[in-house]
């Protein structure tokens, strides 16, 4: 069988469990704080293999030992109480790198969550609030997880800069934006980092299946392409097994990023 | 006098407990409030319905907002709102608050956006009765453009690199003129304590309010002596009497958000509520179908008479 053939039968949600997971490699002893459904998993798989003392979250008020993604309620292994607030002691000591989702991103990494038109005071479309993004940014590691890849996601510019991007981190200078850094963009469609001369976003690698020209067409700026742009690595066997057998047996990660067409 | 008289003159301890509307009674229109819980978790909402049925208006909301935002916010109570978030719910099964969205969108409420660490350091400037905390959050974001009245600060020591002072947020003390919180249990002095996983910032906004304006209701009221059974454990008793001045014996009181673990959220019932922003008339019929009742018994003895299905 041949690699194109193998990468026709990967299926689209466990690449992307997989570059989460990728995005989480080398963090050692922190708080791994993917928010959403793929993030979360991708994040337990990366404790489960390679990154065995990454401490997570039950999601609620715990930091929890076990592989299983939602794991029940009387099923968990805690490790320790971490209620809300103290939830702030973690961020502002750094020792945290937060997956967030984002309505819109821009390619220095700014995010956006809290609104979309209208003026500052009054928007013609309000989100959810700026919730924890601020703080998490400029205190943290981030990564940001995009599920449904689109030019209204990857804009411009965002109406409103929730989580701070690289361009408002250099401005800071030195001090300000010392604890900043913006790892990488996962969504359904590739992976995407920041490691250009001017923190402009670039391709990393492109999903099993995507082509370079369906990305930048998908992507609301210029994006930074490299020469040769490889694609996002398979998931090994074992890994495999661990997302159906251990992480997610139900499957939800289909639901959130389906197969293509 | 004898012995025996002279104790007899010795003054009762205070009974701090008062009904939902007493404690309504004790508020006004204009009022900065803080209320508890976070989204659509221990909510004191039979208080938040005393308000409902009060002629109190004009409010300033603190709160890591849930229902009682959007609620209050369609019977036209709020005037303006400090926020981080509104959300019925969070993760996987992540929802906007309607009611709250419609109100910013319109531009009946003024907003005051924080980050929801900044509102842990604004309530806990005010519980220390110090003007600000310094903090780094903020910084890079477009929170000055949305909460124009914050200001940065040099730190007065070296900064990293032994030069000059680093640039800081200088997070307000928000002080609250009351606040209400429901909890788990408590005693009639005033004493409460969380069963569930997580106390949230109820302590904070109490110790942020102003003498006279701290109300908790709780699922039940015991007698001192059993406080720390009932509690499970002495560390669960984390807020004391010193910074209540009102207790309401609420069962079931934090409906239809979750009060964990004495009882989950009421999903049908926030289902039915979050449809009614879509027309005038729902909400109408909602808010005369389930916000009108003359008292809170009333309310709980209709949603005890709910066909079980519906239940």
């Amino acid at each position: 069988m041949s690699a194109t053939d193998l990468s026709s039968l990967v299926r689209r949600a466990d690449v992307c469990a997989v570059a989460v997971a990728d995005c989480f490699r080398g963090d050692g002893e922190i708080l791994a704080n993917p928010i959403g459904t793929i993030p979360m998993i991708g994040g337990r798989l990366a404790r489960a293999t390679w990154e065995p003392d990454l401490m997570m979250t039950d999601g609620e008020a715990a930091l929890i030992a076990n592989d299983q993604a939602v794991p029940a309620k009387a099923d968990r292994v805690y490790e320790t109480w971490n209620p809300y607030r103290r939830m702030f002691d973690v961020v502002w000591s750094g020792r945290r790198h937060v997956m967030m989702g984002a309505t819109q991103v821009d390619r220095f990494g700014n995010q956006n969550i809290a609104a979309l038109g209208g003026t500052p005071t009054r928007p013609r479309t309000q989100l959810l609030g700026f919730r924890g993004a601020p703080g998490n940014t400029i205190n943290d590691t981030t990564s940001y997880w995009v599920p449904a890849h689109g030019p209204k996601v990857f804009v411009e510019a965002v109406d409103v800069v929730t989580g701070v991007g690289y361009d408002r981190a250099v401005e800071l200078g030195g001090d300000g934006g010392r604890f900043h850094e913006i790892r990488r963009v996962v969504s359904n469609l590739g992976v995407f980092d920041f490691d250009t001369p001017n923190h402009s976003m670039q391709l990393r690698t492109v999903h099993p299946g995507v082509t370079v020209d369906e990305v930048v067409e998908a992507t609301g700026f210029s994006l930074v392409v490299p020469a040769d742009v490889e694609q996002t690595r398979l998931p090994t066997p074992d890994e495999l097994r661990l997302l159906d057998e251990v992480i997610d047996p139900q499957g939800t990660r289909f639901r959130e990023v389906p197969d293509p067409a | 006098m004898s012995a025996s008289e002279a104790e007899t003159a010795y003054p009762e301890p205070k009974d701090k407990r008062l009904s939902e509307d007493e404690v309504v009674a004790r508020l006004e229109s204009g009022m900065k409030i803080g209320i508890g819980g976070w989204g659509s978790r221990r909510k004191p909402m039979s208080l938040v319905r005393a308000i409902l049925r009060s002629d109190l208006t004009d409010l300033h909301l603190v709160t890591f907002g849930g229902p009682e935002v959007g609620m209050l916010c369609a019977a036209g109570k709020v005037s303006h709102l400090t926020f981080a978030f509104v959300a019925p719910d969070v993760g996987p099964a992540a929802v906007l608050e309607p009611h709250f969205r419609a109100a910013r969108q319109s531009g009946a409420i003024e907003c005051t956006e924080v980050d929801e660490g900044m509102l842990l350091l604004g309530l806990q400037a005010a519980a220390w009765r110090v003007p600000f905390l310094p903090t780094r959050v903020g910084l890079g974001s477009d929170l000055g453009l949305v909460n124009p009245e914050l200001q940065r600060i040099t730190s007065p020591y070296p900064g990293p690199d032994g030069g000059a002072g680093e640039e800081l947020i200088a997070q307000p003390a928000i002080h609250l003129d009351a606040s209400l919180c429901h909890l788990n249990v408590g005693d009639a002095r005033g004493n409460a304590a969380f069963t569930g996983p997580d106390l949230y910032f109820d302590d904070l906004m109490l110790e942020a309010t102003a003498d006279g304006g701290r109300f908790v209701s709780v699922e039940r009221v015991v007698p001192t002596d059993d406080l720390v059974d009932a509690a499970g454990d002495i560390t669960r008793l984390r807020v004391s009497r010193l910074f209540v001045d009102g207790v309401v014996e609420a069962p079931n009181g934090a409906h239809p958000t979750s009060c964990d673990p004495d009882y989950e959220r009421d999903e049908a019932f926030q289902k039915t509520y979050l449809g009614t922003a879509k027309d005038t008339e729902l909400w109408n019929e909602f808010s005369s179908g389930w916000l009108s009742f003359p008292t809170e018994a009333d309310y709980q003895a209709a949603l005890a008479a709910r066909p079980e299905e519906n239940a």
